[in-house]
């Protein structure tokens, strides 16, 4: 089980990690008719949006407080009142998520009491849902802005139930998926669900938003999502269930609000995570058994991790990702005799990093991904797209993963999650060691002398088959 | 914002050489050009975004960012400019500070160490420092950092002091520009000299732009001394002083620069573009006749001369097999500056019907070469809503959008062909052979199949097409009778 350690030193290198309030914005982009707010200066912004845009091929309305020189020293409380208003008459939102920026908590603002104000002052915001994270970039990645947007989302928009008066639905059930979980996850999970007679509810749902659909219209805001009139509901659900570790506190929070049991799965990649997922669906619908399509899919993981195995068992790999992810994969692949020699990761408040199935977990970059495989001998790398140059250095394949994957097409569509996007993942990893040219074996590298050259065809050799 | 930035600020507003302020009275002129951003309605970079992609195309210097996470961590490796080099420059440098980092005060002794692992580590020419909002609020002194770490390790630090608030993404070249000139240019002397050495400023080999342009100043004999920053190598930003006439392409925000070397140096310079055949030609005619005003050989002219005559009549022959698959397309431009009107002369030839230009950042006398090439100011807008211009394309009032990729989706939603003109385009359209391949992008997208698939209805939506014909497709046969016997056996197959 890894031990997190931090490189010392002062410059990094190829950074791994993206930043926390990007991973806000996404998530905001998960809500209906949502606009995600920095606040920041424009170019924290544009950076992000351009990074998004490059990873979905999609539009990302994303936008800025535009802070200034001078607003950034006098305080920018009415640069959110102006964003939002401006933001109101050009794109009619229902929902703005607002996300700080290490400018704006340098300075150190109160922004949600100054948010209190302006919504108590604005009656015109009224049919407005306005949410605020606190999300500086200087603290955590990704994965952890995300989970503190969806924590305020819960803490804005679901209700305080009194479990006395409490109005259950049994067959509903909240899902918080962390940032790690593509579009197309979302929808495998929802067919896992489904497929029990139960109906969930996602927060946030990037499988109506962010999965690539071509629109009737032309729209200023994310083009689909959870539906708001859904979030207030999910008090009544029977259960809440978080994917990822990271969602933990979010999830905690959503069952406090409505009296109701949570289940946190840190990963459900690998036969024994899905398992875990299809027993707790199985209690909650109050069934023995789980129909056919389910069973056969998961008879159709097991045949295909035995076809795996030959390439993966023994497989040395280095990997670097969030740590959600890290973990979903890496346990992933450990069922399978794979080992990870190098882990590198980005935030050091996930407890879920001890549990990846290796010695030790660097909290770092793409240079110590690098170094690490060298060191190693590692035989595949795993990383986002950004980990090409160190593929590149090191000759070696790299199997895609994480956010950003800009230099391929379909990102939204991986799924790596439940018993068939485990199978999908399997065959990637096998299929990425089977690719790799590997030369040919001569004498010497067995210690045996060359063939005598006077047996040798005297003809200049042409290309072998 | 520091007194130092701010004082920098202001010079660089100061600008003889640009025509816009020229036209301004002393009073406006001294508030700038720098426009406040409206929030909520703002898009675009920072000045950070802009000193970083000017100055990052330099190819073996080590770029470092010194801020929190996302300013070099959201942003590096973006951008196409080729090197054929050095690879540095594609390598993410950032000191990643981190709340500790901010609240003890460490940015400093952190940013130093930086410098210092790089230096042991790439042993590059010179590190460049970016500073950020944070580091300049929190007052981190890089200038002075740089000072003490080039002294100590024997490498150039050089500080790039413009943190993303201080202004607009063009404010950013403006003052990396100003950066290069106070601390690295003259600081080289290059090993020769010659009558036909150039500088080309204000371009960044997109995807190797330059490099279509060089074979014809190599014909020429023309050298590419100085570069800021296409395929720079740190030693040729340095020596840009001895260069002998500065080509300013595309670059408005860099004039500044190109004035101070003509005031420092003698350096004489002129505004010219590679988009497009006659602007090629113009480009070089302009280049050679000012080497030979410095005492270039004469005969440079007629070559040159030669050499377009031979270009030009290359290109318009490789043009002439598009003619028939592009006429009578109605194309929609939305860039900026000089690209508003350099490409419209080079398409209306072919009889590409051009039904509007875009005049945001175009200076008057581009705006006037509009006007000249297209008649009136009908065609001619600033700026255009994404829901205006989906809503344009929709009405099919053009068939084709040229723009840079943040309109991308606006087209590909409206179902209309996009062709990327702008920085993040994957192919390069400079020079003569440029314009052919822009023109074969043009082609292979507007006669691509596919448009005509995303726009039928679906089978729920109405008749939409009459059934295909099962043309191809045989006949079901009559199914035959099970064969006897042991044929289809499948024991008979298990050695397959």
């Amino acid at each position: 089980m890894a031990r997190l350690t931090r490189p010392r030193r002062a410059l990094s290198t190829n950074p791994l990690k993206s930043s926390a309030p990007l991973g806000a914005a996404m998530a905001y982009l998960g809500i209906e008719g949502a606009v995600p707010l920095f606040h920041g200066a424009q170019g924290c912004t544009a950076f992000a949006m351009v990074h998004m845009v490059r990873h979905f091929k999609e539009a990302i309305p994303l936008q800025t407080t535009a802070m200034n020189e001078v607003s950034t020293i006098l305080g920018g409380a009415e640069q959110i009142e102006e964003a939002i208003a401006n933001i109101r008459k050009r794109a009619h939102p229902r929902f703005i998520g607002i996300a700080s920026t290490a400018l704006t908590e340098t300075r150190g603002e109160d922004v949600p009491g100054e948010l209190r104000e302006v919504l108590a002052r604005r009656r015109d915001f009224g049919d407005l849902k306005v949410v605020y994270a606190s999300t500086p970039d200087f603290e955590g990645a990704m994965e952890d802005g995300w989970a503190a947007a969806v924590t305020a989302i819960v803490e804005a928009l679901v209700p305080e139930t009194d479990p006395q008066q409490r109005n259950t639905d049994s067959r509903q059930v909240n899902v918080l998926p962390s940032a790690c979980v593509t579009p197309a996850e979302i929808e495998e999970i929802d067919r896992l669900i489904r497929a029990f007679g139960l109906t969930p509810i996602f927060l946030p749902d990037l499988s109506t938003a962010l999965d690539g659909h071509l629109a009737e219209d032309w729209s200023g805001r994310s083009l689909g999502g959870t539906r708001l009139d859904d979030i207030p509901a999910m008090a009544r659900s029977a259960a809440t269930f978080a994917i990822g570790e990271s969602m933990q506190g979010a999830a905690r929070l959503l069952g406090a609000r409505g009296g109701m049991p949570v289940q946190v799965f840190p990963s459900l990649t690998g036969l024994r995570a899905v398992d875990g997922f299809v027993r707790a669906l199985m209690a909650l619908a109050g069934t023995a058994d789980a129909p056919p399509a389910i069973r056969r899919d998961r008879a159709r993981l097991q045949d295909a991790m035995l076809d795996a195995h030959f390439q993966t068992g023994g497989l040395r790999y280095a990997i670097a990702a969030d740590p959600d992810l890290a973990y979903a994969l890496s346990s992933a692949l450990a069922g399978m005799g794979a080992e990870a020699v190098a882990v590198v990761t980005t935030s050091g408040t996930n407890p879920i990093v001890e549990l990846i199935p290796a010695e030790e977990a660097v909290l770092g970059d793409l240079g110590d991904l690098e170094a690490g495989a060298r060191k190693a001998g590692a035989g595949l790398l795993i990383a986002h797209a950004h980990g090409r140059h160190a593929a590149q250095a090191l000759g070696l394949p790299l199997l895609r993963a994480g956010f950003p994957i800009n230099d391929r097409l379909g990102a939204q569509d991986i799924c790596r999650v439940g018993y068939r996007g485990t199978r999908a993942f399997l065959f990637e990893v096998a299929n990425a060691v089977l690719s790799h040219p590997h030369d040919a074996a001569r004498p010497e590298d067995f210690g045996a002398a060359p063939i005598e050259p006077e047996f040798e065809h005297d003809r200049p050799q042409t290309a072998p088959h | 914002m520091s007194d130092a930035l701010k004082k920098t600020v202001q010079e660089a507003f100061n600008e003889p050489g640009c025509a816009t302020n020229r036209a301004k009275s002393a009073e406006a002129r001294k508030k700038g050009c720098a426009k406040p951003l409206t929030p909520g309605a703002a898009a675009g970079g920072c000045a950070f975004d802009g000193a970083m992609i000017t100055l990052q195309p330099i190819v073996d210097v080590a770029h470092l960012v010194h801020a929190p996470l996302a300013c070099g961590g959201n942003s590096w490796d973006n951008r196409g400019s080729a090197s054929s080099g050095s690879m540095l420059y594609k390598t993410g440098f950032t000191t990643d500070l981190t709340e500790l980092d901010i609240v003890m005060g460490k940015g400093e002794a952190k940013l130093y160490a930086a410098i210092r692992e790089i230096v042991e580590t790439h042993a590059p020419p010179a590190v460049f420092v970016y500073a950020t909002c944070v580091t300049a609020m929190i007052g981190d002194d890089i200038a002075a950092v740089c000072k003490a770490a080039t002294e100590a390790f024997g490498t150039p630090a050089i500080p790039v002091d413009v943190p993303g608030y201080a202004g607009s993404k063009n404010l950013g070249c403006k003052l990396a520009g100003e950066m290069m000139y106070r601390h690295v240019i003259g600081t080289v002397e290059p090993e020769r000299m010659t009558d036909c050495d150039i500088n080309i400023i204000g371009d960044y080999n997109l995807n190797g732009e330059l490099w279509q342009i060089k074979p014809l100043l190599d014909r020429l004999g023309i050298r590419i001394i100085g570069s800021l920053s296409a395929d720079a190598r740190y030693r040729q930003v340095a020596v840009m002083h001895r260069a002998r006439v500065t080509m300013l392409v595309c670059s408005h925000a860099l004039i500044g620069l190109a004035r101070k070397m003509e005031d420092s140096w003698g350096i004489p310079f002129f505004e010219g573009s590679f988009y497009g055949i006659s602007d090629t030609s113009e480009a070089l005619r302009t280049m050679c006749r000012m080497l030979v005003e410095r005492g270039a050989a004469e005969d440079l002219m007629d070559r040159c001369e030669a050499l377009i005559a031979e270009e030009e009549a290359k290109a318009r022959a490789a043009l002439a097999p598009y003619r028939p698959r592009v006429e009578g397309r109605r194309v929609l431009l939305y860039t900026g500056g000089h690209k508003s009107w350099s490409v419209v002369s080079a398409l209306q030839e072919l009889g590409i019907e051009v039904v509007g230009t875009s005049v945001r950042k175009a200076t008057e006398t581009d705006k006037a070469r509009v006007i000249r090439i297209m008649g009136d100011e009908t065609h001619m807008y600033e700026n255009m809503a994404p829901k205006d211009m989906y809503a344009t394309l929709k009405a099919a009032k053009a068939d084709i959008l040229m723009s840079g990729a943040r309109s991308q989706f606006v087209a590909l939603k409206a179902r209309t062909p996009w062709i990327d003109v702008n920085q993040e385009k994957h192919e390069p359209y400079a020079g003569y052979m440029g314009m052919v391949d822009l023109v074969r992008a043009i082609d292979r997208s507007v006669n691509n199949p596919v448009w005509e698939d995303v726009r039928r209805p679906a089978p729920w939506d109405g008749p939409g097409d009459a059934p295909r014909p099962a043309t191809g497709l045989r006949p079901a046969a009559a199914p035959e009778d099970p064969a006897p016997g042991p044929v289809n056996d499948p024991k008979d197959f298990e050695d397959c």
